[in-house]
């Protein structure tokens, strides 16, 4: 028999499976809009206005269009940290407290570094100092947990979810004291603010969006280099999709483990030294609350894809800042937001229910999110 | 065969799953008292058939008549009820409960309870026991009520399966692969036992991809093919390549060519090796021994002997205890898998799916899985894509691998396909042993004859072979010269022209005493 080997270019099939990718999540969302436009009619609201708003909200003038992008930035790093992690078979549910000591390490170097030295810094040296120790603060935090998992077999979702508890209380003694703004004005658990050095200079005059949303692109760039060029991206991807025949193919599955942990809470970290360095410029107890949890959901809707996750987190940064003009136009709550992010979510994690409206057939791969104990 | 009176029809079965028609208009009958061989290769369509009969599945089309009645076949409690049982490959039986335990199982009834009253059922041991030890004289199986079935040999805990059948009255009985656990002796043990029950007006249904087997206990052989009916034929009027060639549908060579061994140098030296199971036993239990480059060692032995773990232990995937090896010299013991296979080792490994491939992966990828960071495939830390699909182009050339392009997913591949692959992938690196598990398990005719052909051209290049199997008719056509493993020992070696299918038989169950090793 004659085979033909070159019947499929592989950009082909790149592009095939690039659509496949997206046709779930993309019917999800549509199914979610349908649903939400339903229940804000019940709830005697006009869904047409409702959703004008939402998009003139999120996308309708420069300011909207800053905002968005301004929301995006922390859910595009902690999405892609758990998009990694998935891809090495892991579930880092631990993003949120990662990212929360990223802030706080970042917001520490950031304004007390000056003071230990007694002197100014240049902000060539002081802003990326400021987010490498935010990005090493993550990474520590999450290295452990991957140390465990790989030595131990301590399962790293129940173990993500301690540390969590660990760095969020922590974090909350440490704003409340030693670390608390000292002005004595001040009641909020808050940092003081940091040193103009470390802060990130704004790309528009007047705008909030900062190069931390570019940086985010660019890092998202880098992620899918990684995965889908390199040897790492090879070991990664072979010991999430068959620990059993990475050990077989000599890669070292525990380094790998450690590793993806590592770079998945260096990511988290990223999000949050970016949130003090390029916005907030301190940080404040309570201020980062949910990113690290919904990272969860945008990786889930992006098919762990760093492009996926881009789309994902512009999503939900559109949803989140388009709600005010939405409540403002309609009268609409903004906890309906929420509702119609769950929505999505049911539907990208139970896709049996798009399959089944859309009859569409299953292509029998799932996504493996993480694995059984010690596994 | 006593008279032809039919007790089971089935007729125009068609059973389709998305993408495949698995049993296509299939016709099949079973009279009363014969043994009747269902031959197929594995997705052929065999157990989709049975699992109709078994009421597991429903068929798209077609009828089943059992004693001339339509049978309803909503659940094997249906099957059950029209007295069709069913040995399963994997048996189902719970290892800590007794016999008798195992045998009440889900039939446990309580004749004083009137019918539609949900009882408080009380188990009567007693009275179940006295049936079992009767079906099982009746029957001559030999088996113990009160015996607890996890301290039962294999072979007695295949006849638990079947008397559960008989005591839930099964008068057709469906024993699907029923050797592929055995000795040779114990395979001898069951067709006595089939010959006695269907004396005794008992029909089998004996499904099997063994042809030597077929033709010596079946009344009447079915061969399917692609999910149809091929042809029944008798044994008289067949032979092994007949069979073989209505099963493949084309001329197979069955038995491999090959030129007498040369062997040089060891390359493989095993010492005094011991190595525990996943439970923390002792499996290998003080295995020594050496391969030779340009022979082919086969270990034979039946599955579960410590072959497992052995062949984990020197590919760097399982802890060593004790003991040592070298390949090419090097003392690799307690090595992980990376230096070892740089060393020069190939490894077809036993779970194909679970170790040998990555499922989602293309066919591509998976032909580097072991390589992909050598110079040849990667720049620095960058994997260079285009050298990667030029392999998989080459290779998929030279191994003939029956795929669509190099760039669908290894899990699209069938069985034989996915094998070739791994053989494609190990074989084609510069190798001196290659340490190949079960490498024609659950394969079709043509895919074995092919992999036989690869193992013995590396073989003749020099290269030293451990060959780990549990058939032995592989073991004995590919080796030069063949161990047997019981229980985590090497109880005898022999070179292959010494050897006899009945003294490997007798080692393989145990018979240390007769184990004089001439080797």
């Amino acid at each position: 028999m004659q085979v033909d080997t070159t019947s499929k270019s592989p950009s082909q099939g790149i592009l095939r499976s690039a659509l496949d990718a997206i046709l779930i999540p993309f019917l999800a969302i549509l199914t979610a809009v349908i649903l939400g436009g339903i229940i804000i009619a019940v709830v005697r609201g006009n869904p047409f206005l409702a959703y004008y708003g939402l998009i003139q909200g999120s996308f309708g003038s420069a300011k909207a269009l800053s905002e968005t992008a301004v929301w995006a930035t922390p859910y595009i790093f902690a999405g892609l940290a758990v998009a990694l992690a998935f891809k090495g078979g892991l579930f880092n549910i631990g993003a949120e407290g990662q990212l929360a000591l990223g802030a706080v390490f970042s917001a520490l170097i950031g304004y007390a570094l000056p003071e230990w030295l007694g002197r100014d810094i240049p902000l060539i040296i002081h802003l990326p100092l400021t987010i490498i120790i935010g990005m090493a603060a993550g990474a520590f935090w999450a290295a452990i947990v991957g140390f465990l998992k790989a030595y131990t077999g301590g399962h790293e979702v129940i173990n993500t979810i301690m540390m969590n508890y660990i760095a969020l209380n922590t974090i909350s003694y440490l704003l409340n004291g030693p670390m608390k703004d000292r002005d004595p004005n001040n009641v909020i658990a808050r940092t003081p603010l940091i040193a103009d050095s470390a802060r990130m200079p704004a790309i528009f005059e007047g705008f909030r969006i900062h190069w931390g949303f570019v940086l985010a692109l660019l890092i998202a760039l880098l992620v899918w280099w990684i995965l889908n060029k390199t040897t790492l991206g090879f070991e990664i991807r072979t010991v999430g999709s068959n620990p059993d025949a990475a050990k077989y193919a000599g890669i070292n599955v525990k380094r790998t483990i450690i590793i993806t942990m590592t770079l998945s809470g260096m990511l988290a970290g990223m999000a949050g030294a970016l949130e003090v360095t390029g916005l907030n410029f301190r940080h404040e107890l309570g201020f980062s609350i949910g990113y690290g949890f919904d990272a969860i959901a945008i990786a889930l809707l992006g098919k762990s894809h760093p492009l996926g996750v881009v789309l994902a987190s512009i999503l939900f940064a559109a949803m989140r800042n388009g709600a005010t003009r939405m409540q403002f136009l309609t009268q609409l709550p903004v906890d309906l937001i929420s509702v119609l992010q769950a929505l999505i979510l049911l539907f990208v994690a139970a896709d049996a229910i798009i399959r089944y409206i859309y009859r569409i057939k299953s292509k029998g791969e799932r996504v493996v999110l993480t694995r059984g104990w010690g596994g | 065969m006593a008279n032809k009176e039919i007790v089971l029809e089935a007729k125009g079965i068609t059973k389709k799953f998305p993408g495949v028609l698995a049993n296509d208009e299939v016709d099949f009958d079973l009279y009363r008292g014969e043994i009747h061989a269902l031959l197929g290769e594995n997705g052929a369509g065999k157990s989709t058939l049975m699992n109709v009969l078994y009421g597991l599945y429903k068929p798209d089309s077609g009828e089943v008549k059992v004693e001339g009645n339509l049978m309803q076949l909503d659940s094997p409690r249906d099957a059950i009820h029209h007295g069709v049982g069913m040995v399963h490959q994997h048996f189902m039986l719970i290892p800590v409960f007794t016999v008798t335990e195992n045998i009440m199982l889900g039939a446990e009834t309580d004749h004083r309870a009137k019918p539609n009253e949900m009882p408080l059922v009380k188990l009567d041991r007693k009275e179940v026991a006295q049936k079992v030890a009767a079906l099982s004289h009746q029957y001559g199986l030999d088996v113990d009520p009160e015996a607890t079935v996890g301290n039962l040999p294999v072979g007695l805990q295949q006849r638990v399966e079947i008397v559960k059948a008989l005591y839930r009255n099964a008068k057709i009985l469906i024993l699907d692969e029923p050797t592929a656990v055995l000795t040779p002796q114990e395979a001898e043990d069951l067709f006595r036992i089939m010959h006695e029950l269907t004396d005794k007006g008992v029909s089998i249904i004996f499904i099997t991809h063994k042809l030597k087997e077929v033709l010596k206990v079946a009344d009447r052989i079915t061969v399917m093919r692609a999910g149809r009916v091929v042809g029944t034929a008798t044994p008289k009027e067949s032979t092994e390549q007949s069979l073989a060639e209505m099963m493949v549908g084309r001329e197979v060579i069955l038995t491999v060519q090959k030129k007498p061994a040369q062997p040089t140098d060891v390359v493989l030296e095993v010492n005094d090796l011991r190595v525990k199971d996943v439970r923390g036993l002792e499996s290998v239990r003080g295995v020594s021994f050496e391969v030779r480059a340009g022979e082919v060692l086969g270990i034979a032995g039946v599955q579960g002997n410590g072959q497992t773990e052995l062949a984990e232990a020197l590919t760097g995937l399982r802890h060593i205890e004790s003991g040592h090896f070298t390949l090419s010299g090097r003392d690799l013991t307690g090595r992980p898998p990376r230096p070892i296979t740089e060393t020069g080792l190939a490894h077809i490994p036993e779970d194909r799916q679970r170790h040998g491939l990555v499922l989602s992966y293309s066919v591509a990828d998976n032909m580097v899985l072991c390589d992909y960071y050598q110079p040849r495939f990667s720049r620095g830390i960058v994997i260079q894509q285009n050298q990667v699909d030029a392999n998989a182009q080459k290779l998929i050339k030279e191994y003939d691998v029956r795929t669509p392009s190099a760039f669908v997913s290894a899990g699209k591949l069938s069985g034989g396909n996915q094998q070739k692959v791994i053989v494609a992938r190990e074989l084609s690196r510069p190798v001196k042993l290659v340490i190949a598990s079960q490498p024609t398990r659950g394969l079709d005719v043509g895919s074995i004859e092919y992999i036989h052909k690869q193992i013995i051209a590396m073989r003749d290049r020099g290269v030293a072979v451990l060959l780990i199997s549990a058939e032995l008719d592989e073991i004995m056509s590919l080796s030069d010269r063949i161990a047997v493993m019981y229980r985590g020992e090497i109880v005898a070696t022999v070179d292959r022209k010494d050897a006899t299918r009945e003294q490997l038989g007798l080692w393989m169950a145990g018979a240390h005493e007769t184990a004089s090793s001439p080797a």
